[in-house]
C-alpha cells in the first residue's frame, strides 16, 4: 500500500505529459493562407527521398511528442539518478547481465531462422558469459573473438517473408514497426513463460517484488545504453530522418 | 567469407597507412579532397582525447519575449556547450560549419582538444543551424556573415554572462571551422569596436572566401549526377541501395567508421557519386535551414504563408521540396529580395560581395591576431583563393597540401599546429 501514492503521481506525470503531447492548440484567427512558392507537385518527375509508409503519421507524431516528454519528466531523470549514484564497473556489468539474458532471445530466433553458425556463437557466448563472466556480470566472450548478435523475432517474421508493416511509434520503445512490435510482444511471452518455467525466485519470499526491481533495473539500463534524444538534432525533418534510418536498420537486420 | 574479411582488413589497416609515405612529409593519409572530406582522419592518427570533460550544456534566451511556432515546441533556447577547468584559463569561443550545432563531430574534436590543453571552451552552433535561426536569429534570416556576427556576438555575451561567475578566464580567443571560420573573421572585427571580448588570437580553419562562391561549388558537386540536381532523389536512393547491397555481402556487424572506410576503399562510389554524397549531405542542411526561416518569418517560401503548423503535422512534403531548392533558388528567390526589401537600392552584385571576406581584406591584412588554415585540395575555395589566402594573411597562413574541406582537422599534426597557434605568447605566424 506505501507505494500507491508514488504510483499516482506518476501516473499522473504520465496523464500530463500525454495531454501536453497531444494538445497542439490552433491559434486563433490569421488571415487566408496563401499558396507557397514553391509545392510538391512540382518535384514529382523525381523520386521519393526517404519515402516510409506511415498511414498512422498523426499518431506517430504524437507519440514521438509523448515520448520526449516522458524522456524529460520521468526517464532521463531516473536514469542521470542511476548514473550518478551507481560506478561504472556496475553499470557494466548490468548492461552485460542484461545482455547475457538477452542471449536466450538471439539464440533460439537464430534457430528459428536456421542460422546454425550464429546460434553456436550465441550459445558459445552464453556460456563463457554465465560461467567465466560469473552469471553474464562480465563479458569475457567477446575478447575471445565471439562478436555480439543480435535477433529477435520480429526478425525471424522479416527472415521468413513477413512485411514489416507501416510504421510505428510505441510508448516508451519508440521507434518501431507493426512487424517488430509483434515480434516484442512473441518475445516477451517467451520470456515470461520461461521465467515462470525456472522460477529462479522460488524460494525467496517477495519473490514478485524481487523480479519487478529487476525488470525495472532493465529499463533503466535499457535508457541508460540508448544514447538517442528526441528533437536531440533540432533538425525540424527529424522525424522523417529517425523514420527512414530506422527502417533502413531493420530492413539491414533482417539481411543478416 | 574468411578471404573477404582478409581483403577488408587489408585495405582498411594496410592501405592508408601505407598512402602515408607521400613524399612531401605530410603524414595525413587519405588521398583525395572528397575522399578526405568524407572519411576524416584514420582513427590511430589523431590525438588521444582527454577522459571526462567537465562541462554543461547552456541554454540561453537570447531574444527576450520571442514566441516560437508550436512545431518547433522542442525548442527551448540556444544551446552552446560549456567545457570549463577548474583553475583559471584562457577561453575559446568556437563557432561551428554550416548546419552544425554546439555538438557536432567536427565541433566535439576541437573542444575535447582545446580542453585537454588547458583552455575553457564555449562552442555556439552555427548561425545556419535551425536551433540559431529559431532562437537566435534576430532577422531569423541566416547568411548575411555581418549580420550571422552580430547574432554570434550577442550570443557570445550571453553565455559569458551565464558562467562568469564560475569560472575564472585569463583571456579571451575565437576559433571557426568552414563557414564559422569565416563568420569568426567578421565577429574579430565587430569585436574591436564591441571591446567585450579582446579577442587575442582568431583562427578560421577552412573558411569559406565567399560564402555564396562556396555554396555554388557545393552545388557544383550535383550537376554531375544523372539528370542533374532536380534528379536527386533518384539519386539518393540509387546510393542507400549500392549501400545496403555492400553490407548485405561484406562480413560487417554494424555500421561504424571503419564501415565506412571499407565502403571508400573498396571504390563502390565513383568520384563523381563521392562528390555528390557531399553536394546531398549539404542539401540536406539546407533544406532544414529553409524550412526552418521560412516558418519563422511565414515568408510563403516552402510553406503556405499564414499556415500554422503544428507538432503532429507532416512535413514529409516540405522535406521533399526544400531538398529539391539549391543554393541558388535561395538566394534569388528569398535571400536577396529580403535584403532588397530592407535596401531597395542593393544590386545583387554588392550583396555577394557582403558575403565573403574581400569585403573586410584591409582589417584581415592588418591585423596580426587572424590566422587561417586550409588545405590545397578544399574543393569550396574556388581556382586562386588559396593564393588569395596567403598573400593576405602571409605568414598567418598555413596550407596543408591535401586534406579536402576538414578531413585533416583531426589529424595530430594539425591539431598540435593549432592548439600551438593560441598557446604562442607572442603574436608569430603558423609556419613553424
Amino acid at each position: 500500500m506505501k507505494i500507491r501514492p508514488f504510483t499516482r503521481a506518476i501516473l499522473a506525470l504520465l496523464a500530463a505529459a500525454f495531454i501536453m503531447g497531444c494538445a497542439g492548440a490552433r491559434a486563433v484567427t490569421l488571415p487566408p493562407e496563401e499558396p507557397a512558392m514553391h509545392s510538391v507537385e512540382e518535384f514529382s518527375d523525381d523520386e521519393r527521398v526517404a519515402g516510409i509508409d506511415d498511414p498512422w503519421e498523426e499518431f506517430n507524431r504524437g507519440m514521438y511528442r509523448f515520448n520526449y516528454y516522458l524522456d524529460k519528466h520521468v526517464l532521463l531523470p531516473v536514469v542521470s539518478g542511476y548514473e550518478f549514484v551507481a560506478p561504472v564497473v556496475v553499470q557494466k556489468g548490468v548492461s552485460n547481465f542484461f545482455g547475457n539474458i538477452g542471449e536466450v532471445r538471439t539464440f533460439y530466433n537464430s534457430i528459428l531462422q536456421l542460422k546454425g553458425k550464429k546460434s553456436l556463437t550465441v550459445f558459445g557466448r552464453f556460456v563463457v558469459n554465465t560461467t567465466v563472466g560469473i552469471g553474464g556480470l562480465f563479458d569475457p566472450a567477446s575478447s575471445m573473438g565471439l562478436k555480439r548478435q543480435g535477433e529477435d523475432f520480429g526478425q525471424t517474421l522479416g527472415h521468413w517473408g513477413a512485411g514489416s508493416g507501416p510504421y510505428l511509434v510505441l510508448p516508451v520503445l519508440g521507434p518501431s514497426t507493426v512487424r517488430s512490435a509483434s515480434g516484442f510482444g512473441a518475445d516477451a511471452g517467451v520470456r515470461f513463460a520461461l521465467v515462470n518455467a525456472v522460477d529462479p525466485f522460488e524460494n525467496i519470499g517477495h519473490g514478485n517484488v524481487l523480479l519487478a526491481g529487476i525488470t525495472a533495473l532493465e529499463g533503466i539500463d535499457m535508457r541508460h545504453r540508448e544514447k538517442f534524444r528526441y528533437y536531440d538534432s533540432g533538425y525540424p525533418f527529424e522525424y522523417e530522418m529517425v523514420r527512414f534510418l530506422y527502417y533502413k536498420m531493420g530492413e539491414l537486420n533482417v539481411m543478416k | 567469407m574468411k578471404r573477404f574479411a582478409a581483403i577488408m582488413v587489408f585495405l582498411v589497416v594496410v592501405l592508408p597507412a601505407a598512402g602515408g609515405t607521400a613524399h612531401d612529409g605530410y603524414g595525413y593519409p587519405v588521398q583525395g579532397g572528397y575522399e578526405a572530406t568524407i572519411l576524416g582522419t584514420p582513427e590511430d592518427l589523431k590525438t588521444a582525447p582527454p577522459g571526462r570533460v567537465a562541462g554543461k550544456r547552456l541554454i540561453l534566451n537570447v531574444i527576450p519575449g520571442l514566441r516560437k511556432p508550436d512545431v518547433f515546441f522542442y525548442d527551448e533556447g540556444l544551446r552552446c556547450t560549456l567545457a570549463r577547468q577548474d583553475k583559471k584559463a584562457p577561453l575559446v569561443f568556437l563557432i561551428a560549419g554550416t548546419g552544425g550545432d554546439d555538438r557536432s563531430r567536427k565541433s566535439i574534436a576541437l573542444l575535447k582538444a582545446f580542453y585537454k590543453e588547458g583552455f575553457h571552451v564555449i562552442s555556439l552552433p552555427s548561425p545556419t543551424h535551425p536551433n540559431f535561426i529559431i532562437s537566435a536569429s534576430r532577422s531569423h534570416v541566416p547568411g548575411e556573415p555581418a549580420e550571422d556576427a552580430a547574432d554570434l556576438y550577442r550570443v557570445m555575451e550571453a553565455a559569458w554572462d551565464e558562467v562568469k561567475g564560475d569560472i575564472e578566464v585569463s583571456e579571451f580567443h575565437l576559433c571557426g571551422f568552414s563557414l564559422g571560420g569565416t563568420h569568426a573573421a567578421f565577429v574579430a572585427r565587430l569585436d574591436e569596436q564591441r571591446r567585450r571580448f579582446n579577442f587575442r588570437r582568431v583562427l578560421m580553419i577552412n573558411p569559406a572566401v565567399n560564402l555564396y562562391d562556396s555554396v555554388s561549388r557545393i552545388e557544383g558537386l550535383l550537376e554531375r549526377i544523372p539528370g542533374g540536381p532536380r534528379r536527386i532523389g533518384a539519386y539518393f536512393n540509387r546510393m542507400m541501395a549500392k549501400f545496403t547491397e555492400f553490407y548485405r555481402k561484406g562480413d560487417f556487424v554494424e555500421i561504424n567508421d571503419q564501415f565506412l572506410y571499407t565502403v571508400f576503399k573498396s571504390g563502390l562510389f565513383s568520384r563523381e557519386e563521392s562528390g555528390a554524397l557531399i553536394g546531398l549531405s549539404f542539401r540536406i542542411s539546407l533544406a532544414g535551414m529553409i524550412f526552418s526561416s521560412d516558418v519563422m518569418i511565414n515568408g510563403g517560401y516552402v510553406v503556405p504563408k499564414n499556415r500554422v503548423l503544428t507538432a503532429r503535422d507532416s512535413l514529409r512534403d516540405y522535406l521533399l521540396v526544400s531538398i529539391h531548392l539549391s543554393f541558388l533558388d535561395y538566394f534569388d528567390e528569398y535571400f536577396y529580395p529580403y535584403f532588397r526589401n530592407k535596401r531597395p537600392d542593393l544590386t545583387r552584385d554588392e550583396l555577394i560581395g557582403t558575403l565573403g571576406l574581400r569585403s573586410i581584406e584591409g582589417y584581415l591584412r592588418a591585423s596580426p591576431k587572424i590566422g587561417v588554415v586550409t588545405n590545397r585540395d578544399d574543393f569550396i575555395l574556388a581556382p586562386g583563393e588559396i593564393d588569395y589566402l596567403a598573400s593576405l594573411f602571409g605568414n598567418r597562413a598555413r596550407i596543408y597540401p591535401r586534406g579536402g574541406h576538414l578531413g585533416n582537422l583531426e589529424y595530430r599534426d594539425n591539431m598540435a599546429a593549432l592548439i600551438g597557434f593560441f598557446k604562442q605568447q607572442d603574436r608569430g605566424g603558423l609556419t613553424p
